[in-house]
Parts: C-alpha cells; sequence; structure tokens
C-alpha cells in the first residue's frame, strides 16, 4: 500500500501490465520524451523503450486505427488521446470499427484495444480541453467505457481493460490526477469492468454518478449527515457500458429517490439512460421524480473563470440538489 | 486457334521466378473471379441475392499481387472488389456464395455482412467494414506488430483511387513511412469512385502521394498482371528487408457498374466501357499464354465448363444452405464470459 495520485495509480497500472505481458504497449502524442502532457506515462519509455512507449505523428484516427490493427493481430495497444477533446478524428474508427469488428466477423476477429483519453474541465481549459465526450460513445454496442473516481479504482480499472478482449474506453479525469490522492495497493489487483460500487450507505436518498463530480458528492453527504441527519446512499457507476442494471435499481429502492450527477451535458448524457431504466424497472418504488444534476445544454465550457465556475458542479451545487430531493 | 497460330513471344514470367504451371494458375484464378462475378449479377437480377458489388475489370491486378505475397505468413486487408484477390489467397467460390447468399455459415460474417466485406482469420484476412479506407491504418497496424514482434510478414492493403482522398489513407500512410513499417499500399484505380470520375477526385498521381510519406510510389499497368507480380513482389522484398512501405498506384478500369443498384451509362458511355474492354487483362493473359504455346482454346473452353460448375455447386450449396437462427443477431456483441475469463 502507498499514498499516491490518481495520475501514479494509472501509470503504476500500465507499468505493471506492460511488465506482465510483453503485449502490451503505449502510443500516442507525447507519450514517448515527454512522458505526456501530464506526466501519465512518466519514466515508461525509459523502462521499457522507444517502441513500446511510441511517440506517433499527430493524427487521431492513425492513433486508434494502427492500434486496431495491431490489436487484430494480437497485441494489446493502449492508445492515448491527449485530450478526450481530440478524440473526434478518431471516432469513425472507434466506433465504426473497434466496436463491430467482433461482431461483424461473426466472433473470428476481435479488438482488445484501450483508448485512453483525459475528459473534465476546472483546468482553465476553454472549449477544447475540458469536455466530457462520454455520451458520444455510448449507446454504441461492441464498447465498453469506463470512468473511475478514485485512484483504487483508476488502476483496478485499468489493469482489466488492458487486459479486456473487447476495446474499452477508459475516461480519466483529468481534475483528479493531482487532487485524488489515497493509498493505492502496490501489488496486482483488478477492479472488475461492468460493476459498480456503492461508495456510501444511506437511507434518505440516492446519488448515482460517476467520476470527478463524486467526490462533490461525497463531500455533500458528510455535510449533509452532519448538519442536516440527512444520510445519503451514494453509488458510483465505475464502468458507463454496460451499466451495472442491478446496482442502479438496487440503490434506488433502497431510498426511493434519486439525483444523478454527472458533468456532460444533461440531455443525452448517461444520466439519461439511467433515468430511463429506473422508469422501465422500478417507478413505483420512486418518491419523488427522479432528478438531474448535470452541465448546461452549452457546446462546452469557456475558459473565463466565473464563466467556468458557472459551468462547473461543485459541492455546493451538489448539496443544494441533495436538499431539494430530500425535502421532496 | 491451332498450334501453328503460335506466335513466338517471348516469355516473361520465367525471368520473375514464375513456372508455367503458376502463371497458368494465375489465369485459372482470373477467370474464375470473372465468372464469380458474372453468375453474382444474374442471382441478383433474378432476385436470388439482396446485391452484388463488381470487381470486374480488376482481376488481373489482384490475382497478380496476390501471388506475389507469401500466402502462408501476410496478411491481407482487401477492399470490396477484391473477388480475385481472396480467391487467389484461398477463399473458396462456395464460402463466398454463402456470403452472397447471407447464410450463417459464410465464413466472412455468418450472413452478417453486405457481399464483398471479407474477412478470414484462418486465411489471414482482416475482417472490413463499408466506410472506406479505414482499413489502411489497420495494415499498418499489423506491419507495426511484424516489426515489433519480428516476424518476416508483410500487410498487404488495398483500396480505390477515390478512398485514397480519405484523411485515414494519408494518416496511415505517414505513420508507416515514419515507422518503415513492412506494409504494402495497393491503390486499384478504376478511374470511377461510383459515379465520379477520376479528373475530379485528383489532380495529380496517386503513388506521387508517396513521395511527400517518403517511400516509394510506383505506377503500374494493372492489366498487366506481370507487371504487377514484379512490382508487388520487389515492395515485398523490400518490406522483410526493413526498407519500409510501398505506395502502389494499379491502372485499370471497372468495367461494370458500381453495384447492382447503379446505372454506370447515367454518367459514362458505353463507347467508352467498350474501348476499355480491349485492355481487359484477363483476356491479355489468355492471349499471352496462347502465343507462349502453353495453352489453347479447347484447354480454355474446358476450363470455363470447369470454373462454371464449380460456381453451379457452390451457387446450389449456399441457395440450400440455412440462414442464421433470427435470434443470433444478439450473439458476439462482446466476448463471452468464459473467453472473458481466459484473458483475465
Amino acid at each position: 500500500m502507498a499514498v499516491m495520485e490518481y495520475i501514479d495509480a494509472i501509470r503504476l497500472a500500465m507499468k505493471e501490465e506492460m511488465e506482465r505481458d510483453e503485449n502490451v504497449f503505449i502510443l500516442g502524442e507525447d507519450v514517448g520524451v515527454k512522458g505526456g502532457v501530464f506526466t501519465t506515462t512518466k519514466g515508461l519509455m525509459d523502462q521499457f523503450g522507444e517502441e513500446r512507449v511510441m511517440d506517433t505523428p499527430l493524427a487521431e484516427s492513425a492513433i486508434a486505427g494502427v492500434a486496431i490493427g495491431a490489436a487484430m493481430y494480437g497485441m494489446k495497444p493502449i492508445a492515448e488521446m491527449q485530450y478526450s477533446d481530440f478524440m473526434l478524428p478518431a471516432t469513425n474508427q472507434i466506433i465504426s470499427e473497434a466496436a463491430k469488428i467482433r461482431y461483424r466477423s461473426n466472433n473470428d476477429w476481435n479488438c482488445p484495444i484501450v483508448v485512453r483519453a483525459p475528459i473534465g474541465g476546472g483546468i482553465f481549459g476553454g472549449l477544447y480541453h475540458s469536455q466530457c465526450p462520454e455520451s458520444i460513445f455510448f449507446g454504441t454496442p461492441g464498447l465498453k467505457i469506463v470512468a473511475p473516481y478514485s485512484a483504487y479504482d483508476a488502476k483496478g480499472l485499468l489493469k482489466a481493460a488492458i487486459r479486456d478482449p473487447d476495446p474499452v474506453l477508459f475516461f480519466e479525469n483529468k481534475k483528479c490526477y493531482k487532487l485524488i490522492k489515497e493509498d493505492v495497493p502496490l501489488d496486482d489487483y483488478i477492479v472488475p469492468l461492468g460493476v459498480a460500487n456503492v461508495l456510501r450507505e444511506g437511507d434518505d436518498i440516492t446519488v448515482i454518478g460517476y467520476s470527478m463530480p463524486l467526490h462533490f458528492c461525497m463531500q455533500a453527504a458528510e455535510e449533509l449527515e452532519k448538519e442536516m441527519g440527512i444520510t445519503a446512499h451514494v453509488l458510483d457507476l465505475r464502468t458507463l457500458q454496460p451499466l451495472d442494471r442491478n446496482a442502479i435499481l438496487e440503490s434506488v429502492r433502497k431510498t426511493g429517490k434519486v439525483l444523478i450527477v454527472h458533468e456532460d451535458n444533461k440531455t443525452g448524457g448517461i444520466g439519461a439512460e439511467v433515468s430511463a431504466i429506473i422508469s422501465e424497472e422500478c417507478l413505483y418504488d420512486l418518491d419523488a421524480p427522479i432528478m438531474r444534476l448535470c452541465s448546461p445544454d452549452v457546446p462546452a465550457m469557456p475558459i473565463s473563470p466565473p464563466m467556468e465556475k458557472f459551468y462547473m458542479l461543485t459541492k455546493d451545487k451538489v448539496k443544494e440538489a441533495m436538499i431539494h430531493l430530500a425535502n421532496y | 486457334m491451332n498450334d501453328n497460330d503460335v506466335i513466338n513471344v517471348e516469355n516473361q514470367h520465367e525471368q520473375l521466378g514464375l513456372s508455367d504451371g503458376q502463371v497458368i494458375d494465375m489465369y485459372r484464378y482470373m477467370l474464375l473471379a470473372r465468372k464469380f462475378d458474372e453468375r453474382n449479377l444474374l442471382l441478383q437480377r433474378a432476385g436470388k441475392i439482396n446485391f452484388h458489388v463488381s470487381g470486374v475489370g480488376q482481376e488481373t491486378a489482384q490475382v497478380a499481387a496476390a501471388f506475389a505475397l507469401d500466402r502462408e505468413k501476410d496478411y491481407f486487408l482487401p477492399y470490396y472488389r477484391d473477388y480475385g484477390f481472396v480467391l487467389a489467397v484461398g477463399m473458396t467460390p462456395r464460402e463466398l456464395m454463402l456470403s452472397a447468399f447471407a447464410k450463417a455459415e459464410d465464413p466472412n460474417s455468418g450472413g452478417r455482412q453486405m457481399p464483398g466485406h471479407f474477412g478470414s482469420k484462418r486465411l489471414r484476412i482482416v475482417t472490413g467494414s463499408s466506410p472506406v479506407t479505414t482499413q489502411v491504418p489497420h495494415a499498418v497496424g499489423f506491419a507495426l506488430a511484424a516489426k515489433m514482434k519480428k516476424q518476416d510478414f508483410v500487410s498487404f492493403v488495398t483500396f480505390g483511387e477515390g478512398s485514397s482522398n480519405q484523411g485515414d489513407f494519408h494518416e496511415g500512410c505517414n505513420f508507416a513511412g515514419v515507422h518503415k513499417l513492412p506494409v504494402i499500399l495497393m491503390c486499384e484505380n478504376n478511374q470511377y469512385a461510383i459515379s465520379v470520375p477520376m479528373h475530379k477526385q485528383i489532380s495529380g498521381k496517386i503513388s506521387d502521394r508517396a513521395l511527400g510519406y517518403g517511400f516509394p510510389g510506383i505506377r503500374v499497368d494493372g492489366n498487366d498482371a506481370l507487371e504487377v507480380y514484379r512490382v508487388v513482389k520487389e515492395a515485398r522484398e523490400r518490406a522483410i528487408r526493413g526498407e519500409g512501405p510501398t505506395l502502389i498506384e494499379a491502372m485499370m478500369y471497372r468495367l461494370s457498374p458500381h453495384s447492382t443498384s447503379d446505372n454506370d451509362l447515367a454518367y459514362r458511355t458505353q463507347e467508352e466501357v467498350d474501348e476499355n474492354w480491349k485492355k481487359d487483362g484477363v483476356a491479355r493473359m489468355k492471349s499471352y499464354l496462347i502465343r507462349l504455346g502453353i495453352w489453347d482454346e479447347d484447354k480454355d473452353a474446358d476450363l470455363v465448363v470447369q470454373l462454371n460448375m464449380e460456381i453451379k455447386e457452390a451457387t446450389e450449396y449456399a441457395d440450400r444452405a440455412p440462414f442464421p437462427k433470427p435470434e443470433d443477431t444478439l450473439l458476439h456483441v462482446y466476448a463471452s464470459a468464459e473467453e472473458e475469463k481466459s484473458w483475465q
């Protein structure tokens, strides 16, 4: 066990998997000599060489497409997209190719790639260094989508993603990189894909979310319990696709009141699907309308500090929504 | 033609290391692809199959390229007109017919994909899609794997001249050039992207584009089987020596409409099509073999009978074969639980 940052946990996961399996390699922009623009791959080129930690030309579709080809041969590539905002040129490769290779070949070929991409704002990144594009890929069968909130999960989920026989999009939150610091085991463990995690037990309201905003939810929940005696049940989806439907329904049935929180836009976001699942499966267990707290439906987050602050979720915004739900 | 008509022509295949048997075999695959294509058109018109996308006019270069590769080792990323190519690397008319009829036993996709979307792990034919040229970066990925794992195979990828305008072509070429990867990119320039003629697609030569990516680009007459064979063989030798990719632009003409849903005379003339039939590479190969005295009209007639029989059997088999179970639509989105476990 060691105290480490979220970003260190991601790096450690890659290091361990590359030591364990020589077919695992990393490719992307600036991942080699520089060690990544966030230092996610720092030191890995020194250990594994420039072929396995490969600085590629600046061309996202090639990064994804070359990774897909190598994966079909039997390699296990980890393709890094420098910012998730820049992965859209690779969308055709991800959605038309990676997601459909097993299906279209009737199980003859498979495509075990991991695409890592940092999501989220709050770093003065403006429109194109802040986005949460998970809803673009969500709803594409054949893809798995992961978005960890803790350092422990980041390591365990990434290791599981690398060992998965199908394509996995790994959305790491760039605000979490340095902010989240916690105990992470130094030994080999995985956190299975497709399994949600109860972060906190509670009886009054249920909060469902993923990635960075869960930290606000947890802080708000602590305060609400102390200040008002409201106990919140908090569920971390961890894997966005496939969703852990049973865990969602179980957590909703526990309190009958549910708030869904994410930084991606409200319209067409993951919360819309979670909400639909709840409506379809356990509408009569609800004591209040399903509520969602998400980013506003504007194209992306502006850089100007007051505008960024307006756009971003905060502990206070989450707390207010939780009180509103509890009092309903 | 009888034996007295044999004209003394220069044997061009011997110096390329090809035996008489091999060039006759090459011709056989070209003709098989042609006959297969013609039969599919009839089957579509008769309402037996839903769709056919043709490769007529392109078989010569396809088959010649296949013969220049290592059909035991190399990885192939063909595009949708490559019937000649996939037949020459081992797919059978029966397997292709199962695809045309969208039957469960189709090895390409189990009846899921349109015909012409080839794939077979057994034959190292990499599964393909319909958005064009996505296979180029995949081919580069296979070549990267060859380099990383120190394996002596190459990847071979084809595409049309229209799709050579896609970003994936350029991104793939650049990546392959930077890392000197063993990939051969062959553009089958059939002069039409559905209805849009070459002069509205490109203002230069596709082969010249290789210059910008730092590797050789070669334009070759795609109706000349032996020239295509030579160029692809040399490209393979360069790749295996670690000298990197080669871009080949094989010039040809799409003799048939784009697909069974296309009326080509809406955008080109019958005269133009007729002119190009005179350059047909399959007829040219036959004539070469006959002039060399290693083939004759009797043998040719026998071959046509034999190929038609093979295609007829394939058609009957595929027609009778069962469709996939409707509920099998739900299978193979992800790995099975057992497969997943074995990877962990």
